[in-house]
């Protein structure tokens, strides 16, 4: 896979097809892959990578490197293509000058997932087959890749491809997964166990806008929390509650464009499960409106901007549209 | 054993009196609650001026460390805080703390030597303080020249003085001009770097300089054509600040922060570091 | 040397705890974090916590001084200092040499009066490493985190820990300990630090060229080009020490407080007219320079980095300073 996707770049550059490419790129160690953007087949073939690691969805740089003069390539993953539809649909993206190459994913790992097993140290990793070989400074370890799995990875939705130019590997399908799981876990506790739970994870908050900044769907050219004119811009909490707030409203913000993509939770670096909150507002658009999944295609409208007469009251949400 | 308060904790100052100098600049005058100028400084410090609640920012300092009676703040009008300050009447009550940095080395560098002034619009500000503090000291430095320059007569900072006092002290050349003719103006007409190189200055003054960017970028190049030397020319910066006390981080040009190694630089000791920051 | 039995660790802790507050490295939702120890809260098993211990001296919100306005009136009641005094126990190295780069801002004249009192009632137990990640390059910051200073250092090694104390506050404590043995540490002598990945890093290239060759270098471009411009990494370093100050007002009183802020965050250096930092290429190569030139050109060669390797480990694109010293290295021969 990864010599498919460096052969593709590099000759996607040298035909001409694009003058750029956007792709992840080589760190120090097997796991520390920047996203960049790649300008020659020489640099391509020297730091180009395509791993288990390549997590970062490359989508959100196409808001500004679309615009840039020329055409750009980029690789998707299936979960990623979910963000590059659904900010077209928000036109976001001239796609005209983008050439995208959708790669078919195994399910990401990150060295988080390997820490969690009580790995320490990593410094090298081979896949053999559904194996990982993970050398540390302690000794080598061999992990199942499903249990390297990124958490977000562990229920994905699809391995569909959407809007690509051209496929790398073979074209996926929905997959009917448990991603509600922890959500339904937290339905079944009481309110009081709930807002435990969250005030806990969110007080972990420090505020350093990480998810927010990788978000796909989180687009605005300034963020009402960092315009001095909207009244709430604030770096840090002026009361414990703030922080939960922020993030409870940046939730709302992004329900029924969120694709579930997971960014926010794989960049968090206090590990709060922030795609939870997601994950629950998906789950109750789905029960109250139908289904949807933001970022499939480019026709449904969206629930929070389509009305029918079927739908619930915002004061006795008890039917859903379908009469669930 | 921290018996000393914080240096962000500020005082309390009452606004005495408010002059319109121009249709966007307003001219400050500041005593502590005991009626007494709050601090002494040197010309071209700066101080922290605040209203809670609406913001704080930096000044420099336009009255003469001479004045013992109280301070003054030349400000125009540009953002949060200045705009607060330009609807406010006498007798309000603001905070302040300072001085903050080195100011000009008027008892040092400057001694005995002939200085030449060189402001635009509002740069004339900081550089007030030093003229006052030379007016008073007249018989420690040389000659003075003055060149000043604005977008029109009405946006000139300090004009009655200027008119009033610098204009008729003996050994004291001043110099205006104004960007665009206008019908009640029959001084010079044209921006200040070419009007520096039209009055073709000796080069053995010692040059203060303050302005916008751009009118220092020219008349710096005027000044080297004419045969200045960088180590000839002082000016002074401002950039964003949260403490002024070299902690808050904001305010650096390379290594160097402005509000405690500056505002005031000569111009050599800048050519090590960057011209954007 | 004192020692103390690692199965009875909480017994010393409670013992610490009954003199001062103390604070331990433990795991909070999963992450671990200096936490002020009560009965039954257990020492984290990571190597360190996800936050620096920074937090302890430079808080992320700070209350400065309450306002109280009236017509055009305006009375300043400034916040107390702190005055507890308490104890950090499990700094390691790397955190306890950011104290030093941290006291060279906060103690400078003026010094910041809120810093300096946290520093002066605390007492700091550091911890050596016998078990580094692979992101750890302390060791080629001139950092030994086998002797990790502070008040007191810490061993813990065949079932026992070993304490030193290292300054007057550190033999005060230890003295207030009374069922403390002694003994000698046993010499340990871990060969893994000779093989983290990143032991040989150099940074004295930075102090050997002009500050211009570094600022005017090409690669900022590409350096930054995928950053998020997100404060991650400048708020789990220990030696970032930018703050903003706000008001905040409500019910009849104006709160001014200090909070961590971020030179990668847009509006760091925002004015009425603009900024002087308008791309994410000038912030990014602000927070580097300022480490790797900045900071030690005003103080005696220190660079602003203590190898912690947090950075390379939180970072959402990880990108951080190995790489960027590495890149800015190369790209200078």
């Amino acid at each position: 896979m990864q010599r498919s996707v460096i052969e593709t770049a590099a000759s996607l550059l040298e035909t001409g097809v694009c003058t750029r490419v956007l792709g992840w790129k080589t760190g120090e160690f097997f796991y520390d892959v920047t996203p960049a953007v790649f300008t020659s087949a020489e640099e391509v073939r020297k730091d180009m990578v395509f791993t288990p690691f390549c997590g970062a969805n490359l989508s959100k740089y196409l808001i500004a490197e679309s615009r840039k003069e020329g055409k750009i390539a980029v690789f998707l993953k299936p979960c990623d293509t979910f963000s590059f539809v659904q900010l077209q649909k928000e036109h976001r993206i001239c796609r005209e000058n983008v050439y995208a190459v959708g790669v078919q994913c195994p399910g990401m790992s990150d060295p988080d997932a390997l820490k969690a097993l009580g790995l320490k140290g990593l410094t090298g990793c081979v896949q053999e087959g559904d194996t990982l070989r993970v050398d540390t400074l302690y000794g080598e370890k061999a992990v199942p890749l499903a249990d390297a799995l990124s958490l977000r990875c562990r229920g994905c939705k699809s391995k569909r491809l959407h809007d690509c130019d051209a496929i790398i590997g073979t074209q996926g399908k929905d997959l009917q997964t448990s991603r509600f799981a922890q959500v339904e876990a937290l339905e079944a506790m009481t309110a009081e166990e709930r807002f435990a739970f969250w005030r806990k994870e969110l007080s972990k908050c420090i505020r350093c806008n990480a998810c927010r900044n990788v978000c796909p769907a989180c687009s605005c050219e300034t963020c009402v929390f960092d315009n001095p004119d909207s009244g709430v811009q604030n770096k840090a909490a002026a009361s414990s509650f703030e922080e939960n707030l922020f993030h409870i409203i940046r939730a709302f913000h992004v329900a029924g464009r969120c694709t579930d993509c997971g960014e926010c939770t794989r960049v968090c670096p206090q590990h709060i499960p922030l795609h939870l909150l997601n994950r629950k507002l998906i789950k109750d658009m789905n029960t109250l409106y139908g289904v949807y999944q933001a970022g499939a295609d480019f026709e449904t409208k969206p629930p929070m901007l389509a009305f029918t007469l079927e739908d619930p009251e915002a004061s006795i949400i008890t039917q859903g549209r379908n009469g669930q | 054993m921290n018996m000393r308060q914080d240096p962000l904790i500020p005082m309390v100052a009452q606004v005495t009196d408010i002059r319109t100098d121009t249709p966007d600049v307003k001219t400050f005058r500041v005593v502590g609650l005991d009626g007494k100028k709050p601090f002494s400084h040197i010309p071209g410090q700066c101080a922290m001026l605040s209203m809670p609640g609406v913001g704080e920012a930096l000044f420099s300092i336009t009255s003469s460390p001479t004045n013992e009676d109280y301070m003054e703040f030349s400000i125009k009008k540009c953002g949060c805080v200045t705009n607060w300050l330009h609807a406010i009447e006498p007798g309000q009550q603001i905070t302040l703390r300072g001085p903050y940095g080195n100011g000009f080395p008027v008892d040092t560098d400057f001694a005995g030597k002939d200085l030449l002034f060189i402001a635009g619009g509002i740069g004339l500000a900081p550089l007030r303080s030093v003229i006052n503090y030379v007016r008073h000291y007249r018989q420690r430095y040389g000659t003075v020249d003055i060149v000043y320059g604005a977008r029109s007569k009405e946006d000139l900072v300090d004009y009655q003085e200027i008119l009033e006092q610098w204009c008729r002290e003996e050994g004291v050349n001043v110099h205006l001009t104004i960007d665009n003719p206008q019908p009640d103006w029959d001084g010079h007409v044209g921006f200040v770097p070419n009007y520096v190189k039209e009055l073709g200055f000796d080069t053995g003054k010692t040059v203060v300089m303050c302005g916008p960017p751009i009118m220092i970028k020219f008349t710096l190049a005027g000044l080297e054509e004419l045969g200045f030397q960088r180590d000839q020319v002082y000016t002074t910066f401002e950039l964003k600040m949260k403490c002024a006390l070299g902690k808050c981080g904001r305010c650096n040009i390379g290594d160097q922060y402005v509000c405690k190694d500056g505002p005031v630089f000569r111009l050599d000791q800048m050519t090590r570091l960057p011209d954007e920051y | 040397m004192k020692t103390w039995n690692l199965s009875q660790l909480d017994d010393l802790f409670a013992a610490i705890a009954g003199r001062q507050t103390l604070y331990i490295p433990a795991d909070a939702a999963g992450q671990p974090a200096f936490t002020r120890w009560e009965p039954g809260l257990a020492m984290t098993r990571a190597l360190n916590t996800g936050r620096s211990a920074k937090d302890l001296f430079f808080p992320q919100v700070e209350n400065l001084a309450a306002f109280q306005i009236s017509g055009k009136t305006i009375s300043v009641s400034p916040a107390q200092s702190p005055e507890e005094d308490y104890v950090i126990f499990g700094v390691r190295a790397c955190d306890c040499r950011s104290f030093d780069i941290l006291d060279s801002v906060f103690l400078a004249e003026p010094a910041d009066t809120f810093y300096q009192a946290r520093r002066a009632h605390a007492t700091v137990i550091t911890l050596a490493c016998t078990e580094p990640e692979e992101t750890c390059f302390c060791t080629s910051l001139g950092i030994d985190p086998q002797a990790p200073g502070g008040d007191i250092s810490c061993w813990m090694a065949e079932g026992r820990l070993y304490l030193q104390a290292n300054t007057p506050k550190g033999e005060a404590l230890l003295a207030s300990l009374p069922d403390l043995g002694e003994g000698e540490k046993p010499e340990t002598n871990p060969s893994v630090f000779d093989k983290l990945p990143l032991k040989d890093l150099d940074f004295s290239v930075f102090q050997e060229k002009p500050l211009l060759d570094w600022f005017n270098s090409p690669l900022w471009e590409s350096l930054s080009q995928s950053c998020l411009g997100c404060g991650s990494c400048t708020f789990v370093c220990p030696t970032c020490q930018c703050y903003d100050v706000r008001d905040f007002e409500g019910g009849g009183t104006v709160r001014r407080f200090r909070c961590w802020d971020s030179c990668m965050y847009s509006d760091f250096t925002m004015m009425a007219h603009g900024t002087n930092r308008p791309t994410q290429k000038e912030r990014f190569r602000q927070r580097f320079l300022h480490k790797l030139v900045y900071h030690p050109n005003n103080h005696q060669g220190q660079i602003g980095c203590v190898g912690c390797g947090r950075c390379l480990q939180k970072c959402p694109i990880s990108m951080n300073i190995v790489k960027v010293a590495k890149a800015l290295k190369e790209g200078s021969v």
